[in-house]
């Protein structure tokens, strides 16, 4: 057979037990898809759940059976190590959370969160008798599941190829996802759009830079990269721009600023859920993918980018939180909180040493669990219009309903940084891996960036417990156990990481080094 | 030590503030008898620790607990007192049933429950207990941070109309200095990892480290900045009048006589022992800040319509009395310090708690105007204002004399021209202080005031034992200032000062 010894197509190697965790949300996301296309209406959200709690819980075991593994395998473009595992690990506890806000349909009087007919116009006939028939859709559990796979894939990605793939497995459902809100459609289509366009921007920066590096070291694997820089120090400027526009796309998914325009629009128009679901799961996805091209590709020419990430940084610290001093929109607000945290982690990043990755780290998980939480209990604080987002809406709160208010307090005071709250620990463990590492006049910018985020974050619980209740206040929905769970886990994570961290950090700290 | 003395102290707050939250919202008197028990627990187990407490003893601090937190971080749990902290912690478990007992309605007529004002100042008594025994410097700075949230709760849910305003403004100040505070601490623990090895926040290590003065002068920035918003020192005043405007009185007593403290005690603590050359080299100018705040919270204080602005001016103006003598470096300045600190907490409580009662007889108002003629138709309010009055102008006989004279010696031992400056402001501060009196007790009973009652046995409950200690003090300060000198002389060794001798000359190592 000629044609057998023209073309010889070695199958990589692949190790299929470590990346098994990736494999079975993977698998799970595909007989999603089935189940919706196949199963009977009534049958598919009992099913699809049970599916996806089942699979992200056998994900997460494997996760944990893999503890210890340092293995680069698919030809060297995928890394299972300590960081990728802790991550993946996180990511899937968070997602469950995330999952649980989901699938909750006792806030909603209409049902769900989702629209019944996502692709029905906004105000049309067809929108209106799909709403009248009460129909409840389940196709966001696919989209949640491949979503959920990308990221687990970005944060094991040790090729820039494979991580451009897994940014788009990540990225495209979550656009859909962002344009399924049941309540104000035209915003949530807006949000799904930007958010599309923006991000599709982004991503084919992020392949610009790739394709440069490549011309530079003639690879996209992260270590033949590293090993190509410290053979020709010489620095090309093809080099040092291609790692910018690179940066560009990893910078946008975090939400960095001057790559942060979507953040506000998309975490208002989305589905509150989704929006809990992607802000502290992209977060993570993306800071791990960030730090792995950071510290692997590039710990060697790390000279040449702190300067650039101290300033984005910096910009992003003040913009986050002086713009969301003004914001009267909880959803708004929290999404500037999150560009204004996203600096924070960045002071964590640009460190460069082990004491900033682990640090960085444990500040992601300290914000998923804390982040989870305070948009479960923006679902819950409703009016007859749905969920009552405007910050006046809130006034007197404390004094309707104690509990809810004092956890939204306490999630408020974590994102602050108060001592024995998570944030606290997290604020503590970037600041010192900064200052360790010569940071220290950013520590202190950081350190007034942290009051002025204190501003609006106290303003909630000056909002919530400092005026009397009115007419237009909202009102606290009961929920179901779904959302009680992931509220509690949250509220749970918050105190136990700032009270007792030290098993956290030990996990952080066993898992501060990428393997290369 | 075998039984955890000061764990215990603590925890017992914690738990009655617990058990208050638990109690039905609709008997508001039971929660209020409730924590009124539960803060006598405290002040009981202060006597009985105060008693095994050894004045002589060479140990640095007693009672010591140490238990290991956040080993990654080189934290640990650590409590142990010396005789400053338990003066301190001492004034506090004293002053906080009496506030309770004195403040029994104010939690009437908030935004929150009655039950949730008790809850938050017994948590705040913990955090209180807490901040005077860490000996960790980061177990000091979680209390000293945590500590601003029930007193912002406090302010924002039960303060006057501004109380918003006031909570806010007084939470973003603490924030900024407790934030650079952060910074220099998370320094010092890398400047710790970087001499050591391995980095930590224990204080008797920290204390031994001999930082190189350059680092110790920015390190020291970022402390004294956190402190002396807290005291406050002028010019990092200016929250002060308004959070005690809006506050209830007991939440004011809280906050002035025994919160601000924390910030003197943070100076003669940390700021001294850890940062010695520092503490020498910033020396002239935190005096300058404090001869400063003297005579300028004693002038606008002078010019107040309001009673409780011109209290918190008048506190002002003693936070410069503590802070002067601190930074003198000798030995009856610093216990002066100490005691004065004491006696400012009592004279606060006097002056705020009796103008608390004056105010709530007539619409709440505090507006000195409003009032004449008291001493007519309450003479026994009008006793307590007396005495609150001359406690807080320094009477020789009353615990302050002993303060402020104190305080004063020892500037004139290092400074005459400093010590003759601040005697000064004692003037002043008779000036203010008969001036209300004057105004609102004695001359001709305004008509409005006609019907006002005097002080109910309750009342009187709560203010006897104060009056009571700042005379007993006054005449016999022996006991306390047999426990506060070991103490101040561990300080002035760690800082390398010496009294001066008669003959003024400059200790060793205060030139740069």
């Amino acid at each position: 057979m000629p044609f057998a010894d023209v073309v010889k197509f070695d199958l990589p190697a692949i190790n299929y037990s470590a990346i098994a965790p990736i494999l079975i949300i993977g698998g799970a996301a595909i007989l999603s898809v089935l189940f919706e296309a196949f199963l009977p209406r009534q049958a598919r959200r009992p099913v699809q759940l049970v599916l996806v709690l089942a699979s992200v819980v056998a994900s997460l075991v494997v996760v944990i059976s893999l503890a210890g593994t340092r293995l680069i395998t698919a030809n060297g473009s995928v890394a299972i190590d300590g960081p990728a595992l802790l991550l993946q690990g996180t990511l899937l506890v968070v997602a469950l959370l995330g999952a649980l806000l989901m699938a909750e349909r006792a806030l909603d009087p209409l049902g769900d969160a989702f629209a019944p007919r996502a692709s029905a116009l906004p105000g049309s006939e067809d929108e209106r008798q799909f709403a009248e028939r009460g129909y409840l859709q389940t196709e966001i559990w696919p989209f949640f599941l491949f979503s959920l796979t990308g990221m687990l894939l970005f944060v094991a990605s040790n090729d820039l190829l494979l991580m451009f793939v897994s940014l788009e497995v990540m990225s495209l459902p979550l656009y859909l996802l962002a344009g399924m809100a049941r309540r104000r459609r035209l915003l949530s289509q807006e949000a799904a759009l930007k958010y599309f366009l923006l991000g599709a921007f982004s991503s084919a920066f992020f392949l610009y830079g790739a394709a440069l590096i490549y011309g530079y070291s003639g690879s996209i694997q992260l270590v033949a990269i590293s090993d190509a820089l410290a053979a020709k120090p010489g620095q090309g400027a093809l080099l040092a721009l291609g790692l910018g526009i690179l940066l560009v796309g990893l910078l946008f998914k975090v939400a960095a600023v001057p790559f942060h325009q979507w953040t506000p629009d998309v975490y208002q128009g989305a589905p509150t859920p989704v929006t809990g679901f992607m802000a502290a799961t992209v977060k993570i996805a993306a800071f791990g993918a960030l730090l792995r091209v950071l510290y692997v590709s590039f710990g060697g020419m790390r000279w040449d980018w702190t300067p650039m990430l101290w300033v984005i940084a910096i910009l992003t610290m003040f913009v986050g939180c002086v713009i969301a001093v003004s914001q009267s929109d909880v959803k708004r607000m929290l999404a500037y909180s999150s560009i204004a945290q996203a600096g924070f982690i960045l002071v964590g990043v640009v460190s460069a040493t082990r004491a900033g990755l682990s640090s960085s780290i444990f500040y992601l998980i300290a914000y998923a669990f804390t982040t989870i939480g305070a948009f479960a209990i923006v679902t819950m604080v409703r009016d007859g219009s749905g969920e009552a987002t405007h910050l006046s809406k809130w006034a007197g709160l404390g004094r309707k309903s104690p509990l809810v208010a004092s956890l939204m307090a306490l999630f408020m005071l974590a994102l602050t940084g108060i001592p024995l709250t998570s944030g606290f620990i997290g604020k503590f463990g970037v600041f010192a891996a900064a200052i360790a590492s010569g940071g220290t006049w950013l520590v202190i910018v950081a350190v007034v960036a942290s009051v002025v985020s204190a501003f609006f974050y106290a303003r909630v619980i000056v909002i919530m417990f400092f005026s009397a209740p009115g007419p237009d206040t909202a009102t606290v929905a009961v929920p179901s156990v779904f959302t009680v769970v992931a509220l509690a886990a949250g509220a749970t994570m918050t105190v136990v990481l700032g009270v007792f961290p030290q098993p956290v950090l030990d996990l952080v700290n066993n898992a501060d080094i990428f393997v290369r | 030590m075998i039984f955890p003395w000061l764990t215990v102290l603590g925890l017992v707050p914690l738990v009655g503030s617990i058990v208050v939250a638990f109690l039905p919202n609709a008997r508001p008197t039971l929660a209020k008898q409730v924590a009124f028990v539960i803060s006598l627990i405290p002040l009981v187990l202060t006597v009985l620790m105060a008693l095994q407490f050894k004045a002589d003893s060479t140990e640095p601090f007693q009672f010591v607990e140490s238990h290991p937190w956040i080993p990654a971080f080189g934290i640990s749990y650590s409590v142990g007192i010396d005789g400053i902290a338990l003066v301190l912690i001492a004034m506090s478990t004293v002053l906080v049933p009496v506030v309770i007992l004195a403040g029994w309605n104010d939690g009437d007529t908030g935004r929150g429950s009655v039950k949730g004002y008790f809850a938050l100042v017994l948590v705040l008594e913990t955090l209180i207990i807490g901040v005077f025994s860490s000996v960790d410097v980061f177990l000091f700075y979680v209390f000293f941070e945590v500590m601003l949230v029930p007193i912002y709760f406090l302010i924002g849910r039960y303060g006057g109309v501004q109380r918003s305003y006031a909570a806010v403004k007084f939470l973003i100040y603490s924030l900024v200095g407790g934030l650079f505070m952060l910074a220099a601490l998370i320094s010092l623990y890398v400047v710790s990892a970087q001499m050591t090895g391995t980095g930590t926040f224990d204080f008797l290590s920290l204390a031994g480290l001999h930082i190189d003065p350059l680092t110790q002068k920015f390190l020291f920035l970022g402390f004294f900045f956190a402190f002396a918003i807290k005291a406050p020192l002028w010019p990092f005043h200016t929250w002060l009048p308004d959070a005690a405007a809006e506050a209830k009185p007991g939440t004011s007593v809280l906050l002035i006589g025994i919160l601000d403290k924390v910030g003197t005690f943070g100076m003669i603590r940390y700021c001294l022992p850890i940062f010695p050359a520092a503490s020498v080299f910033y020396a002239p100018i935190v005096i300058g800040m404090a001869l400063i705040g003297i005579f300028y919270g004693a002038y606008v204080a002078l010019g107040q319509k309001d009673m409780k602005r011109l209290f918190a001016y008048s506190s002002m103006s003693h936070f410069g009395f503590i802070a002067l003598g601190i930074f003198v470096f000798t030995a009856q300045g610093q216990s002066g310090s100490v005691v004065y600190m004491v006696a400012h907490g009592l004279s606060t409580a006097l002056l705020f708690l009796v103008g608390g009662y004056l105010m709530s007889r007539y619409r709440g108002s505090s507006n000195i105007d409003d009032f004449g003629g008291v001493n007519k138709a309450a003479p026994v309010l009008a006793g307590f204002f007396t005495v609150a009055a001359l406690s807080s102008l320094a009477l020789p006989g009353l615990i302050s004399f002993i303060g402020e004279f104190l305080v004063l010696i020892g500037a004139f031992e290092r400074y005459m021209w400093v010590g003759a400056i601040a005697t000064l402001g004692i003037v002043i501060t008779a000036a203010y202080v008969l001036r209300v009196y004057q105004k609102t007790m004695t001359g001709p009973l305004k008509p409005e005031l006609a019907g006002i009652k005097d002080l109910t046995g309750r009342e009187i409950a709560a203010m006897a034992p104060i009056v009571a200690m700042v005379i007993f003090l006054g005449f016999f300060p022996s006991p306390l200032l047999k426990v506060i000198n070991p103490a101040v002389d561990r300080t002035m060794v760690a800082t390398g000062s010496t009294t001066p001798a008669p003959v003024l000359a400059p200790a060793e190592g205060s030139t740069p």
